[in-house]
């Protein structure tokens, strides 16, 4: 199976992972998995039956002088309680049901109004990008927050590379379907119109604390946290941050996002963190954070979930109220 | 052969004992869900976030012994089983269940905020449901002895029904407090629509038999 690891590892990881796979997986499945691999029998199968962590590889990233300082979630947590419909609507689904999406090989289409429309192998398009770490607040609009170690890169570097027309306002943004990999798909009363889109303006797209994330806690990022590719948006509302990525479109006009269409009135295509403007059901003054146990202090939400000072240029002059 | 069935029957507890026995089972049957889930809550088991699962948790039984409760009488007409003596117990379990739900999201959510519990009670739809249904299930527990039964008489049954209105209240509740349209809360929803409905068609079939003799 290591064969089959492409690029992607050649690329990211100068080194092999310290780990050995015997450390991080029951031995019974190693040992099966070593026998598949011995048995030269098709190495897709064997990546799709190996366990998630195994999957997992270490990512060089550089320290980001916008990271936060407080205290990163456990990953236990981080990776256990997941708001990933497309695999269950319970917090758990995903870390159950996620490991049947195939993220390798992955491609990333990226047109619309741009010069140099393209589809990226996710190889190319990490190729040219420095990885950084950045440690962002997440602020989920259902009253809870996290603090995730995120490796990325600026989303700006994928659209300039693209060039995007005088006439693009706003970068529109789908996640994979597959309906064979995501048992929360179908059924006949779907959760969400899927493929679950979202979308920025374009201005909010480019700027330096958006970005395009491929790991969490130095390694790849697992299935149900949005492998490969997924976007952090940490001013918004998880929602927002978009998983598992295979399109980005650049438009003139606000494209439709997955939540806006489920319920308009609850979920604005903005989605600011705003402590100010309630959800119709419910508080958004404050946050359960997560991971503390059973008498965790719910703590005071921040406007644009703390980060006010650098993105709130963005929004002078709105109605945020109006604007939600 | 005959002696021997004397024995067992001499040794057999009476009714009055058995159903003693039986409802303290019940009692004690009823309770484990709700020392289990704090005993794994105290004991951080609860993943990521244990006061939502606990809430959940402990709303989600609260439901269970509700539809039990409402259950009893149409598995009597329909079937001839008949629990009765045992509705009682299992309404109560309920009354407990909604209070160990509401007093984990007092004292372990919030933390005794009572402005911002007072601001949720008004605000919030979800929460203006539940507080409802809770408001209304007071009274019943408290009506809840022979003594009351026999005090109220025909008022008692009145007053009783009124637990329709705390279930439907409550399966609102629980449909307001997630996002979109999952599984769970309609499947209660339902189960407690279909057993309201039933008591509905009884009652009309009832009123449109006795408007002829009336008339």
């Amino acid at each position: 199976m290591e064969i089959a690891i492409s690029g992607i590892h050649r690329l990211l990881f100068s080194h092999a992972p310290p780990v050995r796979p015997s450390e991080i997986m029951p031995r019974d499945v190693y040992l099966n998995r070593r026998d598949l691999i011995l048995g030269a029998t098709a190495a897709g199968l064997s990546a799709a039956m190996a366990p998630r962590r195994a999957e997992a590889a270490q990512l060089e990233a550089s320290p980001s002088p916008l990271s936060t300082d407080e205290e990163p979630t456990a990953l236990e947590h981080i990776t256990n309680y997941n708001n990933y419909y497309e695999f269950g609507t319970g917090k758990e689904d995903p870390a159950k049901n996620a490991h049947t999406l195939t993220t390798k090989p992955w491609t990333v289409k990226v047109d619309g109004l741009v010069s140099r429309p393209a589809e990226f192998d996710l190889n190319d398009l990490l190729k040219p990008v420095t990885l950084e770490e950045r440690v962002y607040r997440l602020r989920c609009v259902e009253g809870w927050s996290m603090v995730i170690p995120w490796v990325g890169f600026p989303l700006s570097e994928v659209l300039n590379r693209v060039e995007p027309l005088g006439s693009a306002k706003f970068v529109a943004f789908e996640t994979v379907l597959r309906p064979e990999e995501m048992p929360g798909v179908g059924g006949f009363f779907p959760v969400l119109d899927w493929p679950y889109v979202e979308g920025l303006r374009l201005d909010e797209a480019m700027h330096p604390l958006a970005i395009l994330a491929v790991g969490l806690y130095g390694e790849t990022l697992p299935n149900q946290n949005g492998a490969p590719i997924r976007l952090v948006v940490p001013w918004k509302y998880g929602f927002k941050s978009i998983k598992s990525i295979v399109r980005i479109t650049l438009m003139e006009a606000q494209p439709p996002t997955s939540w806006n269409k489920q319920n308009p009135r609850e979920y604005g295509f903005y989605s600011n963190v705003n402590p100010e403007v309630d959800h119709p059901r419910w508080s958004q003054a404050t946050e359960l954070p997560i991971g503390q146990g059973l008498f965790a202090k719910r703590k005071p939400t921040l406007m644009f979930n703390g980060y006010g000072e650098q993105v709130a240029q963005l929004y002078a002059g709105m109605d945020l109220t109006k604007f939600y | 052969m005959l002696h021997r069935t004397d024995v067992a029957k001499k040794l057999r507890p009476s009714p009055a004992v058995r159903f003693r026995l039986l409802r303290a089972a019940l009692y004690w049957v009823g309770f484990a869900p709700a020392v289990w889930v704090f005993y794994l809550g105290f004991t951080n088991q609860l993943g990521a976030n244990p006061v939502r699962t606990l809430e959940q948790e402990l709303g989600i039984w609260t439901l269970r012994f509700l539809i039990a409760t409402l259950t009893v009488t149409p598995l009597r007409n329909l079937t001839g089983i008949s629990l009765l003596r045992y509705r009682r117990t299992l309404g109560l379990l309920t009354f407990y269940y909604a209070l160990l739900h509401f007093a984990t999201y007092m004292l372990i959510d919030y933390r005794l905020d009572l402005q911002a519990i007072t601001a949720d009670i008004v605000k919030r739809p979800y929460i203006t449901f539940g507080m409802l249904a809770l408001a209304i299930l007071v009274p019943l527990a408290v009506t809840s002895n022979d003594r009351m039964v026999r005090r109220l008489g025909s008022t008692w049954t009145k007053l009783h029904r009124w637990v329709y209105l705390a279930a439907t209240a409550a399966a609102v509740h629980y449909l307001l407090v997630v996002k979109s349209w999952p599984l769970e809360p309609i499947v209660y929803f339902a189960i407690i629509a279909v057993l309201l409905a039933y008591r509905l068609g009884k009652h009309l079939r009832r009123r449109r038999r006795r408007r002829p003799a009336a008339a």
